[in-house]
């Protein structure tokens, strides 16, 4: 069944609602206007407004009400608009959801799913093209999602919804339409499996999000070149299939991390950590990550482009590390 | 109200104040450590609120919790193990006196953030209206906690989804150091903040027990009946510092004020009442200041005697399974 990455979503969360009515959507125009992206198209007409709510522009406020929901039983979907906004509900995040349960010995849990889009659309200016997932991972008690294609996106989400404990879940604007082969009929995917999408002999790309399609592209220009990538879709960021990664990375010797984050204390620079720490026998040179620029994201498209990593970098990452300078 | 009834109300505050005595005692020996919050000369209003609810009726505080804690039915001893962070505490001593929790009485939770378990009051609330139950929610937090964002998107979506839970500001007219009047715009009537978001609103005498109860009572019987928010402000004072870190007056208050607070003691003014109505007598009190003195100390002694957690929990409970 090929069907986009919203609609993905839509029916992952269509079909938990409807198998556990403890399930909610809240967030800002999830409602009516059926998500600022469309993903709760017809959320409404199914499940009315007692379990699709609308909420004023109060992301700690709401996220926090979810969060207290979540602590006396029910099993929230929190969406924000975008993570850009999820920073006004950090406090929430952090402070309690990643928390409670630990400062309460166990007596307390919250399973909710915090859900949206995050990283860069085209030409939003730097307040709304952040990619922020580096920040949730650092944090214990969080568990951070960020799938690529529509089918884990479906199978993941349902995943999310099922876990007893607090996930955020990274979606991408530039992901929502694409499309990809979705499983019939109900399935799951493990939180915490990594996948690999392409099979290679010669280096790994570790990429996730959009940044994994990016990957692919620039995997199959190498291969034209006789260069075999493997890439690996870590698919779920904390807690991380660190065994997958490691595992390609002895097979291949040479690791390329791709990440539309900021470089510095990024995400890539805690996968590198690893591959160094449990396979550095491995490598056959030093681990290169291809990041997002250390700046805040330009509006004017030629600075934007240069800001966020494109197939042209990817491919001279990896060109450089197989070929030599 | 019956004699019993007032003991009954008396030992509650009672056994707050001198368990919090004992907490401060067991500070200065190390055997608590971090921060240390005192309820002393604001039992009144935990005893007087809670008094009106049922045990199935959700509470939840801020970082001067043990009242609320104690006063919702906690054992004594696993209060004091915890505050020592001893593995018999209630939270398995990760909490600490600030983050008290007892699930198992629906007390829902000290939290340390200002302002930042508003939002979680409304979604208990939430929760009791989405799944057509009765209870409601009682929310303590200082006056402090009123100017911030998070209580006023708090109050606004408890308002717009007449959600069942009773705001209670303890205003105890100090942040740490600064008064009401330097931190809160409408500091004359703090309740009158919420009656700008339509909540109905009282504000009580917070040092007498009596006149707490009785007021919610009448506000616990209204939210049931007809769920909404409601916001009561309760004028007390601390007769401790802010923390143990902090000297009974400080530079921002003077021994006199705290020493003319001290008359209008929530103990004293309810030990004064039973005693005018023929209701208490000086055995009776005494009879009360043995059986708490006897239950702290049973405390003090389950906390000491108990072990550290094992090295082995310090990974435990981050992630529920």
């Amino acid at each position: 069944m090929l069907i986009s990455y919203r609609e993905a979503l839509n029916q992952a969360m269509r079909e938990e609602m409807r198998r556990d009515d403890r399930i909610f959507l809240i967030g800002e125009e999830v409602g009516y206007y059926q998500g600022a992206f469309k993903v709760s198209k017809g959320f409404v007409e199914e499940f009315g407004t007692q379990r699709v709510l609308d909420t004023p522009i109060t992301e700690a406020g709401f996220t926090g009400l979810a969060i207290g929901a979540a602590m006396a039983g029910l099993r929230p979907i929190v969406e924000l608009m975008t993570f850009n906004f999820g920073i006004l509900a950090l406090d929430q995040i952090v402070n309690n959801a990643a928390k409670i349960r630990y400062m309460s010995g166990g007596q307390l849990a919250v399973p909710m799913v915090i859900r949206g889009p995050g990283s860069a659309a085209h030409q939003l200016g730097a307040q709304h093209s952040q990619s922020l997932e580096a920040w949730f991972c650092h944090v214990p008690g969080l568990k951070v999602i960020a799938p690529a294609t529509p089918h884990d996106a479906k199978g993941l989400l349902k995943s999310a919804v099922r876990d007893p404990n607090p996930i955020i879940f990274i979606e991408a604007q530039l992901l929502y339409s694409t499309k990809g082969d979705v499983a019939e009929g109900e399935y799951t995917i493990p939180i915490g499996q990594a996948e690999v999408k392409r099979r290679g002999d010669d280096v790994t790309i570790v990429a996730y999000s959009k940044m994994l399609l990016l990957a692919l592209e620039a995997a199959e220009d190498l291969a034209r070149e006789g260069i075999q990538a493997e890439v690996v879709d870590p698919r779920t960021l904390k807690p991380l299939d660190v065994q997958a990664i490691v595992s390609s990375v002895k097979k291949t010797g040479r690791l390329v991390i791709v990440e539309e984050g900021w470089l510095f204390a990024g995400l890539g620079a805690q996968i590198a950590e690893l591959a160094y720490a449990q396979a550095f026998d491995y490598l056959d040179a030093p681990v290169v990550r291809v990041t997002g620029a250390d700046v805040p994201m330009p509006y004017t498209r030629p600075l934007e482009d240069a800001a966020i990593p494109d197939r042209g970098r990817v491919l001279a990452a990896v060109r450089q590390l197989v070929n030599g300078p | 109200m019956d004699r019993d009834d007032l003991l009954s109300l008396y030992r509650q505050m009672l056994l707050i104040r001198r368990f919090e005595e004992k907490s401060a005692e067991m500070y200065a020996l190390a055997k608590i450590g971090g921060f240390l919050h005192l309820y002393i000369g604001e039992e009144a209003i935990a005893v007087g609120a809670i008094a009106a609810v049922r045990a199935d009726d959700y509470v939840i505080s801020a970082y001067r919790d043990h009242g609320h804690c104690l006063a919702k039915g906690s054992e004594p001893g696993r209060v004091m193990a915890e505050l020592f962070g001893k593995a018999t505490g209630l939270c398995k001593g990760k909490g600490g006196s600030m983050h008290l929790v007892d699930a198992r009485r629906n007390f829902m939770g000290g939290y340390a953030i200002v302002g930042g378990h508003l939002p979680l009051a409304t979604g208990l609330a939430f929760a009791v209206k989405y799944q057509k139950r009765d209870q409601v929610v009682l929310c303590f937090f200082g006056e402090g906690a009123v100017p911030t964002g998070q209580a006023h998107e708090a109050f606004n979506l408890a308002a717009l989804w007449k959600l069942p839970v009773i705001f209670i500001c303890e205003n105890n007219r100090y942040g740490m150091g600064t008064p009401v009047h330097r931190a809160v715009a409408l500091y004359s009537d703090v309740a009158e903040t919420a009656r700008a978001y339509g909540i109905e609103a009282d504000t009580v005498d917070g040092m007498d027990v009596l006149a707490v109860r009785t007021l919610m009572k009448t506000v616990v019987t209204k939210v049931r009946s007809a769920p909404r928010p409601y916001f009561v402000e309760a004028l007390t004072y601390r007769f401790m510092g802010h923390s143990m870190a902090d000297p009974s007056h400080g530079h921002y208050r003077t021994k006199e004020e705290v020493e003319e607070e001290r008359q209008r003691d929530p103990l004293l003014l309810l030990r004064r009442t039973m005693t005018n109505r023929g209701l208490g007598s000086e055995a009776d009190f005494k009879r009360l200041e043995r059986e708490v003195g006897e239950m702290v100390a049973a405390a003090v002694k389950f906390a000491d005697e108990s072990p550290f957690p094992a090295r082995t929990a310090l990974e435990e409970d981050v992630y529920a399974e």
